[in-house]
């Protein structure tokens, strides 16, 4: 009898070798193991057993069990790997094919630049100031001491609006009421020193970036352009804290300690005195480096941007008691601050929306600057 | 302003180098733009003497001289011109040499066979003047072998920018007395001659324009011989970049450019009658001295006779009076203009002249008669002549101004220690008169100096900007606020976030060009420049999508298959009283492909509405707009197509965005290929976050239980919104729904003829306990029964 239970378990396993599927072999199982299954049925017949008979059947069936049971399990799992290694490799991808590309967007420079400026003159205590770009010529000129015949207007290549779109001072103001005023688009952000100014009052310490507007077209000069205003209006403040502010500004701006300014006198009308700052440059690979006294070998001078103490008259215009309140201010071009930054050759080529340009010189949205992490981006 | 060393050293005595010179101009805030060192230019040549002169044995032009430079033996050279012969001292170039008129460098070289070893040179070959008529011959006593430019007294030529409030320095002397305040030597008194006159001037001279003309000095000169100005007055002329034309012109201009006094020579003999200064009449004419005829208005002054106009007044003078070298008698004119009324004509007439610029800015009230001697003084000891006695018509604005200056100002503007003795000295060495309280008198030739703050300026640019030492700003008390206003911070928002959406930030022109303008003005008035500098920049813009396009064409025209731009900039328009208002505003165009030609299908895909509405939804999700509560709402505009745009809105009249594909007009008008998609956000509209000022978020209390979801297809009218029927749904049960998303649209087989199937999944969000099924059919009940309310029947 136990000859006979061998001989099925040596079938059963012979079976299970010819079995091709996990089907199969799940059919081999139930034969054998399931409710039904002989071996099943054999593990039932323990129970009629007398204990002497059973002490010496049970292990021999039970080995006999374990025996099944254990090449089921190694069949079924060889067959299943099998078929997950098919799978796979019908599954397999030509990763050489090209992803989906998701478009690589940008930041224009004379934004970041713009940003940039923010980011160091709030750190400073400079809060960012904007006006109107359609502007009448009192803001633009005669709040700024140029009156109708000063000479200087004539130097500034103002874009005019015609005279019927001039405006009349409110009766509200209380500047000249009924004046009319001709309006053009600002030749400069100084008028929003005025603004800024009448709506504040001192102390202010602001910027305003924003673009202005020249009847001028060449190689270096665009009709539209950017510029950045300064102003610091408070008690006590003088031409130190001045070349201070420029100085801590474009030590930050270029990231470099050996930035050297020149202060030569100047002329503008709406400050006094007037200041032109130089700043020092070295030419590297056929490029202007900012750093370096101008004086120093192989460096140069280059004019930065024009500066001052800010007018009694103008602080007059603005309402303000130019014997209480004095102060500085200044402008300068934000795309040659870009470029000088980051080496753009042509001004032109900022306003033209070209892709190549625009994904060359533009920022990742994610270079947002950061004092702590520097306020420029690297190449 | 341009004038050489060695005329700037017969009013100042120094020993400064033009280098110390160029240094100090620019120290005291004279800008030099150039120092031009003709030595430099006449390197390599030098003054040499023909020993022999025979002709060319091949050229019937040339001769063959044989030259003695001082040193070696003499040297053969080629020369063509007439006036070459044996014995004469002339310049020589030697090899190396560069020729300073054509840059060309001197060689040795065989002319014709015969080697050359140099060139003798012209006058206009060495740039010192326009002659060229022959060879320079120098005189006998000339050493041979010195450099030329030795010989020459070459002298370098400033080129300095005189800023506009200092027309003092519109003269040599003006600049020598800065220089010399400066510690750049020391300035001479101007010699004003004695002149004594003989007789009275034979012409009556008025002025009747006292407004215009307040001053008008004259005298007659007669009996001169006008022939060519001296040497020394050519050369400095020259070098001013002023050309020579007669003795008397060139003394005029002579005075000009050393003193900063325009000064007028008229031909007596063309004059009759008195002369006098009067406003212009209507539509009179003149022939100036360019040989243009201007026509006058009553705003402008003249000089005029009884027969017509002779100078417009302080800019040009006529060319019917004007001297002539066949001129005996001249009257003399010196006088002082209105400032403004010498702007307001040259402006008018647009006429810019050395003298305008003088007078406009503002001459020496106080140097009529010394000029007018200096001026006499020359004519008659190059012309010969007899000077009449000066007539005054007038009286120029002589009176001082006195100013009350505190020293310590200095500090409190200019942030520097200057001590006050020092700060006296620069002021009186500017000719300001300082008493002991420090009561300054300005001279009358600084019409800059309009207070204290103006003479803080003189000293601290004389004594030196460069000695101010930086001060810190004092840092500001308390917690550092924000510096952006919420305007700047949603643009900065909008920016970075357009830029990782994968979209190009440009920065295009604020002008159009009219038609492009009117295209998008949707009827608004537009601001249209009176003076621009084309016609394609002349409108301000309505809209930032022109623009946009423009660069998308350009980049197509590139061969750009695809553009995604966007810019943040302003519209243009006017509130009700006229003044500007200037809407920011993002604007985006996508243009040509979305996506590429890929290898899974083979096809490019075009840019659609639903890509402009993803921009336009998720930037104003960026901006921080209620993007829950917009309605998709009418059509975008008529640039946009009427069935394929929209606008985000929340209620009827706050429209935050407009978005969608555009017309075939429009692309058509901007010359362009479709499909072009664009999105406009109005950045003003976008509401302020609301919210208390705090920054802690709400208690965060996830729901206990998970949501469920149920399906539901319609089937509705074709031209019902799917909008409509999804905001049914939700109004079902605004508790318990808290999503409702369409997942299938379907139009076609086994849809009847005018419906289309719409499938949207609702998700239900239990409270504490979760839904029953009867609560779960009350609330399906309630979506089906609203859907009907839209037209929409559930499907079977």
């Amino acid at each position: 009898m136990s000859q006979e239970h061998e001989h099925k378990v040596a079938e059963t396993l012979d079976a299970l070798g010819r079995a091709g599927t996990i089907e199969a072999v799940e059919a081999i199982r139930i034969e054998a193991l399931g409710k039904q299954g002989w071996l099943s049925g054999l593990m039932k017949t323990l129970g009629k057993m007398s204990p002497e008979e059973r002490q010496v059947e049970a292990p021999r069936i039970q080995a006999l069990r374990t025996q099944v049971a254990d090449a089921l399990a190694e069949r079924k799992a060889v067959l299943e790997e099998a078929a997950l290694t098919a799978q796979l490799v019908g599954e397999r991808l030509d990763l050489t094919l090209p992803a989906p590309e998701a478009p690589k967007g940008s930041v224009h420079p004379v934004s970041q630049v713009m940003d940039e400026l923010a980011e160091i003159f709030a750190d400073l205590g400079f809060s960012v100031a904007t006006g109107p770009e359609i502007e009448d010529d009192w803001h633009n000129f005669t709040a700024l001491n140029m009156a109708e015949t000063h000479p200087a207007r004539a130097m500034h290549d103002t874009f005019y609006f015609p005279d019927q779109d001039s405006v009349t001072v409110p009766a509200s103001s209380s500047e000249a009421v009924g004046e009319k005023r001709r309006m053009l688009l600002r030749t400069h952000t100084s008028p929003v020193q005025i603004r800024s100014l009448v709506e504040q009052g001192a102390p202010i310490r602001i910027i305003a970036p924003g673009r202005v507007y020249r009847s001028d077209s060449d190689a270096t000069h665009t009709p539209m352009f950017h510029q950045v205003e300064g102003l610091v209006i408070d008690r006590d403040i003088h031409l130190g804290h001045l070349k201070w502010t420029l100085e801590t500004f474009l030590k930050a701006f270029f990231e470099r300690d050996d930035i050297v300014l020149r202060l030569r006198p100047s002329y503008f009308p709406f400050t006094e005195p007037s200041v032109e700052v130089d700043v020092g440059f070295a030419v590297e690979n056929g490029r202007r480096v900012l750093g370096g006294s101008g004086d120093d070998d192989g460096h140069g001078w280059m004019e930065l941007l024009g500066s001052g103490m800010v007018n009694r008259r103008v602080i007059e215009f603005a309402g303000l008691d130019p014997d209480e309140w004095q102060g500085f201010a200044w402008g300068l071009g934000v795309d040659r601050l870009a470029m000088l930054k980051y080496g753009m050759d042509d001004l032109r080529a900022f306003f033209d929306g070209d892709n190549r340009w625009l994904a060359h010189y533009g920022f990742s949205a994610f270079d947002q600057p950061t004092l702590s992490a520097g306020v420029g981006a690297k190449a | 302003m341009k004038f050489s060393l060695e005329w700037l050293a017969e009013f100042l005595e120094t020993d400064a180098s033009a280098e110390e010179i160029a240094a100090a101009l620019n120290r005291i805030g004279h800008e030099v733009e150039g120092v031009d060192d003709p030595a430099r230019k006449l390197e390599g040549f030098r003054v040499a003497s023909v020993l022999t002169a025979a002709p060319h044995p091949d050229a019937d032009k040339l001769q063959v001289l044989t030259v003695d430079t001082g040193e070696g033996e003499p040297l053969t050279v080629v020369c063509g011109a007439p006036n070459a012969r044996a014995g004469m001292k002339g310049v020589l170039g030697l090899p190396g040499a560069v020729v300073p008129a054509n840059g060309m460098e001197l060689r040795k070289s065989a002319i014709r066979g015969v080697e050359s070893n140099g060139m003798m040179c012209s006058v206009r070959e060495l740039e010192l003047g326009d002659e060229h008529d022959g060879i320079i011959e120098l005189p006998e006593d000339a050493p041979v072998g010195q450099s030329f430019a030795d010989y020459h007294d070459a002298s370098p030529v400033f080129d300095v920018a005189i800023t506009p409030n200092r027309p003092d320095c519109m003269g040599v002397y003006g600049i020598a007395r800065d220089l010399a305040a400066a510690g750049i030597g020391t300035l001479k008194p101007i010699a004003v001659p004695d002149i004594a006159p003989q007789g009275s001037c034979p012409v009556e001279i008025r002025t009747d324009d006292p407004a215009g003309c307040p001053a008008f000095y004259g005298r007659a000169v007669r009996g001169i011989a006008n022939g060519s100005s001296p040497q020394w007055i050519q050369r400095r002329l020259l070098a001013a970049g002023q050309r020579p034309i007669s003795a008397v012109v060139d003394i005029t201009n002579y005075v000009m450019l050393a003193f900063g006094r325009p000064a007028h020579a008229y031909d007596l003999a063309r004059l009759s009658g008195p002369v006098v200064a009067r406003r212009a009449k209507e539509d009179e004419t003149v022939e100036a001295l360019n040989e243009k005829t201007y026509t006058l208005d009553p705003t402008m002054t003249v000089i005029a006779d009884d027969a017509g106009v002779h100078d417009i007044a302080g800019i040009m003078g006529g060319e019917h009076s004007s001297v002539t070298a066949g001129t005996s008698d001249v009257l003399l004119e010196i006088a002082y203009f209105d400032p403004e009324r010498i702007g307001v004509t040259g402006r008018r007439l647009g006429l810019a002249t050395d003298a305008r610029t003088r007078f406009e800015r503002g001459v020496d009230p106080a140097f009529l008669d010394d000029g007018l001697a200096i001026l006499t003084s020359l004519i008659q000891s190059i012309c010969g002549g007899e000077a009449s006695a000066v007539v005054r018509a007038g009286e120029p604005p002589v009176a001082p101004q006195l100013l009350t200056f505190d020293p310590a100002l200095t500090k409190r503007l200019g942030g520097i220690d200057i001590a006050e003795g020092e700060q006296q000295r620069i002021l009186e060495a500017l000719g300001f008169a300082v008493d002991a309280d420090w009561q300054v008198t300005v001279p009358p030739r600084r019409h800059d100096i309009e207070g204290p703050a103006d003479l803080v300026e003189e000293v601290v640019r004389i004594h030196g900007l460069d000695k101010v030492q930086s001060v810190p700003l004092p840092r500001r008390e308390g917690v550092a606020l924000p510096t952006a206003s919420p305007l700047q911070k949603i643009e900065r928002m909008l920016r970075r976030s357009a830029a990782a959406r994968g979209l190009n930030e440009a920065v295009t022109w604020s002008f159009l060009p009219t038609d492009e303008a009117e295209h998008f003005s949707d009827g608004a008035p537009l601001w249209v420049l009176d003076n621009p500098i084309s016609e394609d920049m002349k409108a301000m813009r309505p809209s930032l999508i022109p623009g946009l396009l423009g660069a998308a064409k350009r980049n197509a025209d590139r061969g750009f298959a695809s553009s995604r731009l966007f810019e943040i900039g302003r519209r243009y328009f006017r509130v009700q009283n006229g003044a500007s208002d200037e809407k920011p505003t993002l604007g985006i165009v996508l243009a040509g492909n979305r996506s590429a030609r890929g290898w899974a299908d083979g096809k490019a895909k075009g840019f659609d509405a639903f890509d402009a509405k993803a921009e336009a939804m998720a930037l104003l999700e960026a901006a921080g707009a209620p993007v829950a509560n917009l309605m998709v709402m009418g059509e975008a505009g008529e640039q946009f197509h009427p069935g394929q745009s929209a606008t985000l809105r929340l209620g009827p009249k706050t429209i935050l965005a407009r978005f969608g594909a555009l017309h075939p007009r429009t692309l058509k008008a901007f010359d362009m290929d479709g499909p072009v998609v664009a999105v406009e956000i109005f950045l003003d509209a976008i509401p302020a976050r609301k919210g208390t000022a705090v920054f802690a978020r709400a208690a965060y209390a996830p729901p206990a239980l998970q949501a469920i979801t149920r399906d539901f297809a319609f089937l509705v009218p074709v031209d019902l919104a799917a909008g409509e029927l999804v905001k049914a749904v939700r109004g079902a049960d605004k508790k318990a729904i808290v999503d409702a998303q369409v997942f299938d649209v379907f139009a076609g087989q086994g849809v009847p003829e005018g419906r289309k199937s719409v499938a949207v999944e609702v998700t239900l969000q239990p409270g504490d306990k979760s839904f029953t099924d009867d609560e779960i059919k009350a609330i399906s009940d309630r979506i089906v029964a609203n859907a009907a309310k839209q037209n929409a029947e559930l499907r079977a």
